[in-house]
């Protein structure tokens, strides 16, 4: 999934503290999942928002929305009805769903309320972790399912680098050493021949390499 | 002979080589360089000339390595993949051997993190071993990693590094084979504290026959005083500082320890000369 975390208070407090009336915009996908901006933190923001305007004797409104998707035009058209007595958005999707909402209603200005972070996952309760890097050529199958592109510090395609110790980086001793987790799968696959297999400079094109991508699919495209 | 390289005639010729580094400064005085690279006039085969080293800003590798080419001395290109992406990469390995410098090492490079500039984005469009063929490449067959033909192949001899005491320790033989593959010629280690470590590592090496494709130059690093020895075996990613060398440097005191490191240094060189693949040392003296 994508993962995001809401931004501090202050400075959400600043960024919406010339406006009036707000409509506050959650997302029932990703942003639900990794607990940042679906119905219920809305609902927390809101309240957080109301109460310091309120306590400034500022006269401040909150309308509360969380779209199925808001990275989907057939969601976002669901905000017509609404969208004109709001002075501003404040959305709680990630970067994608921001884009998409100020791409719908171009004379209304949209602000962010969580940094995207990555596309990772769940390692347990309340914590995720990155996983993939989008590169657009999945290198897992020669790399035991473990990506050394999001997951090594250094993006090594051929480690591990010098500072791998006790399976931990030399980055930061929180963070696994991919290419130990790497090696390790090798290893109980039976497939550490694979690991000899110099892998070759990556075409990044694939990746952002050639500039912001597109899928076409003929196929379903109208 | 695969190049013109000193440093490679030395190799071939069966002499142990020696290497030593000059960190060029954190300015841009010309003199700084001078100054140091001259320490090694007459003493070394090669100076290495380190890349932003601890991924600090200083003198690009390339200046500092004209500066010593022309005293007269033979300098080593070191190259992080950190700072530079392949094109860049290309055009200074052309541009070093148009100033006659044709020896280099391919690195990955520190982490930005252990820097002085945290916030900077890493590059790693290669990584080592894939910075290691495109270098080969150019020179052997004249292209460009792009595939396109060089007007003048540069021919560099090829060095990457290898630490022997980074974990995986049974992944180590294995990640040299890789570099052996890509084409690598000369290897410099991480420094060697643990020298049973070191042995093991080289055995492996010889058991499948590595050493005959690629020259070792192991890595020496003497210790100026016990703080650094501590500061080495706890703060330095990768680095193997045995307790019995802590307690040695320890028990002298703190005027001679300095000497006392210099002692050990000797002591592990003259131990390395006899063990089998070791075709030279290179001592990386830190300020």
């Amino acid at each position: 999934m994508i993962t995001a975390e809401r931004k501090p208070i202050e400075d959400l407090i600043n960024s919406v503290s010339s406006c009036r009336r707000i409509l506050l915009l959650g997302c029932n996908e990703c942003v639900t999942v990794c607990s940042a901006g679906g119905r219920k933190e809305v609902a927390l923001l809101s309240s957080a928002l109301q109460m310091h305007f309120m306590k400034e004797g500022k006269p401040f409104e909150i309308k509360e929305i969380t779209l199925e998707r808001q990275c989907d035009p057939e969601y976002v058209e669901e905000l017509v009805p609404h969208i004109d007595s709001a002075d501003a958005v404040l959305s709680m999707a990630c970067g994608c769903g921001v884009q998409e909402v100020a791409r719908r209603f171009k004379d209304k200005v949209v602000l962010p309320a969580v940094n995207t972070k990555f596309m990772g996952a769940s390692e347990r309760q309340g914590v995720w972790a990155e996983r993939c890097a989008g590169c657009g050529d999945c290198v897992l199958g020669m790399t035991g399912g473990v990506c050394p592109i999001a997951r090594c510090s250094k993006q090594l395609l051929n480690g591990p680098c010098g500072g791998s110790t006790k399976g931990k980086c030399e980055v930061d001793p929180d963070i696994d050493c991919a290419w130990q987790l790497i090696w390790d799968r090798l290893k109980a696959l039976g497939m550490t021949e694979k690991y000899e297999e110099n892998i070759p400079a990556k075409d990044w094109r694939t990746g952002r390499g050639a500039g912001p991508r597109k899928i076409v699919r003929e196929d379903l495209a109208s | 002979m695969k190049t013109e390289s000193t440093l490679e005639k030395i190799l071939v010729s069966g002499q142990l080589a020696v290497t030593s580094e000059c960190g060029p400064p954190r300015g841009a005085l010309p003199d700084k360089v001078r100054e140091k690279a001259e320490m090694l006039r007459g003493c070394v085969d090669a100076v290495n000339v380190t890349d932003n080293q601890t991924a600090m800003v200083r003198m690009s590798s390339l200046s500092a390595c004209i500066i010593i080419k022309q005293m007269g001395l033979n300098p080593l290109l070191q190259m992080v993949t950190r700072d530079r992406n392949r094109l860049a990469m290309q055009s200074e390995v052309l541009g070093a051997y148009a100033h006659g410098i044709d020896n280099m090492l391919c690195l990955s490079g520190d982490h930005p993190h252990f820097g002085d500039h945290p916030a900077a984005a890493s590059v790693h469009d290669l990584d080592s071993i894939q910075a290691v063929d495109m270098v080969r490449k150019m020179r052997d067959e004249g292209l460009f990693q792009g595939g396109q033909k060089i007007d003048g192949p540069p021919k560099m001899f090829i060095g990457a590094a290898a630490n022997p005491f980074a974990d995986p320790f049974e992944l180590r033989v294995a990640r040299l084979a890789k570099k052996v593959k890509a084409g690598v010629d000369f290897i410099q280690t991480q420094c060697i504290y643990n020298v049973d470590k070191f042995e093991k590592w080289m055995e492996g090496i010889v058991d499948r026959g590595l050493h005959e494709k690629v020259y070792i130059l192991a890595g020496i690093t003497p210790m100026k005083s016990v703080g650094m020895a501590k500061y080495m075996k706890n703060k330095v990613p990768g680095m193997d500082v045995p307790d019995e060398l802590i307690k040695r440097i320890a028990g002298v005191p703190k005027e001679n320890q300095a000497e006392e490191g210099i002692k050990m240094c000797l002591e592990t060189i003259e131990r390395l000369k006899n063990v089998k693949g070791v075709a030279g040392f290179h001592i990386m003296a830190i300020e």
